[in-house]
């Protein structure tokens, strides 16, 4: 096993080129425990955790969020509610400090806080190698599989892109405690009032981050009726009817954090939720 | 085998090491500084808890190899910190100590809260405690010895 700490993205850059079967070394927070565990050996891995390079986010109505920022900087400076309660569920502190939004994209699992929010704000992944410069993938064309993120051999993530979506957003996140935990199921629920769009996507619900395109289209009629500067007044029967086209669209698994069913129902539960709290915030 | 050289507790400090290891396996098994703790090497637990360049990370979870440069300090090197020292006599004093593995962990972590913020409210200790596991004392103790070591701050 080798490390290097390359300087610069440049550099780092390089080592990637020359080594695409390099494996990229960012908070630590997932291969550190693969590494301290023994279940991975790398032959290589390249640093990125402490270039600067990409620790830079422009928070503004066009958003720019550089791999390298970690929980911490992303719950301080950006004002995305939704990603915010995301980031802000990460862990503990030790953790919000070290892991980064990069990471998550990287690491590419169905529970990864930030992810849900980033289909729900329609962000794209600006990645880059030595070979092909920039490349632009919209999130929906991110998550090939629970793993499998669409990077190419030799390029790093460099940032995510997304429009500022405005007061009315929701996460929800369900685990048996606040803090240190991986989701159970997530929902992350955004309506963006000025580009009247509305997006819900599930987290833990799938082998991928899942869009809930069915509740969406409801939702937009819902909100299209009362116009979309107003708050929503929702009836008992519209929510319910919501909280099952959501659920419906969830494709859970039984695993050693909750079962199927249980999964089902608690992302119907939240959507309910979601619903009511976007609602309101017009 | 590699060569790493770090900045720990204000002093270069040079060692060999396996290239994949974590620095708290550096601080514990190749400088001898055993004050983080060793416990679940997998950032659930804090016992291992570090300031590095002033952030509260857990040791395990950084590569010692990629971490030169950066400014790192341990429990051992709190020993002269105006804030951790009222953080240690309000742990005994509140009987926040009881097996005692993870009081380094947790006097590292509540330091780094006391320095932001004197009087934190009990969510706010909660949150920032969130990452600090302790099967001993219940937690009511060591929420009394943060109050405490705010008032002393005063």
């Amino acid at each position: 096993m080798r490390v290097s700490v390359p300087k610069s993205l440049d550099a780092a850059l390089g080592l990637l080129a020359e080594d695409p079967q390099a494996v990229v070394l960012a908070g630590g927070t997932d291969l550190m425990v693969a590494i301290n565990f023994g279940r991975a050996r790398p032959e290589h891995i390249v640093s990125i955790a402490r270039l600067a390079e990409l620790k830079e986010l422009v928070a503004g109505e066009q958003v720019l969020c550089g791999a390298g920022v970690t929980y911490t900087h992303l719950l301080q400076r950006v004002r995305d509610r939704a990603l915010v309660d995301a980031a802000r569920t990460v862990g503990s502190p030790q953790i919000r400090n070290a892991g980064t939004i990069g990471g998550n994209l990287g690491t590419c699992s169905p529970a990864g806080d930030t992810l849900p929010i980033l289909a729900a704000l329609d962000a794209t992944i600006v990645v880059v190698s030595r070979r092909s410069g920039e490349r632009r993938v919209p999130f929906s064309d991110w998550m090939r599989g629970p793993k499998q993120p669409a990077l190419e051999p030799g390029e790093l993530v460099l940032r995510a892109e997304w429009e500022e979506a405005g007061p009315a957003q929701a996460f929800l996140k369900a685990g048996t405690r606040n803090a240190m935990v991986i989701a159970v199921a997530s929902l992350a629920m955004v309506v963006d009032r000025a580009r009247r769009r509305v997006r819900v996507a599930l987290g833990s619900a799938g082998p991928t981050i899942i869009r809930a395109t069915a509740a969406e289209e409801m939702a937009s009629g819902l909100i299209e009726e009362v116009g979309w500067e107003r708050p929503l007044t929702l009836t008992e029967a519209a929510r319910a009817r919501f909280a099952d086209l959501v659920a419906a669209a969830a494709r859970p698994i039984d695993d050693q954090r909750g079962t199927g069913a249980y999964r089902r129902h608690v992302i119907g539960v939240m959507a309910s939720r979601a619903l009511q709290r976007t609602g309101a915030a017009a | 085998m590699t060569q790493v050289r770090l900045q720990v507790n204000g002093a270069v400090r040079e060692a060999e090491a396996w290239p994949g290891e974590s620095l708290l396996y550096f601080l514990r098994e190749r400088l001898g500084l055993f004050g983080s703790k060793n416990a679940c090497e997998q950032g659930e637990c804090g016992s291992c808890s570090v300031f590095f360049d002033g952030e509260l990370v857990c040791s395990c979870l950084v590569l010692a190899a990629a971490a030169e440069g950066a400014q790192i300090v341990t429990v051992e090197g709190l020993e002269d910190d105006p804030v951790a020292a009222r953080v240690r006599e309000a742990m005994v004093a509140a009987g926040g100590v009881q097996c005692g593995f993870c009081t380094p962990g947790f006097v590292v972590a509540m330091t780094g809260l006391l320095r932001g913020n004197r009087h934190p409210s009990d969510l706010e200790t909660r949150e920032a405690l969130s990452g600090n596991l302790c099967r001993c004392t219940g937690y009511v103790r060591i929420f009394e010895a943060v109050r405490r070591a705010g008032d002393a701050l005063e």
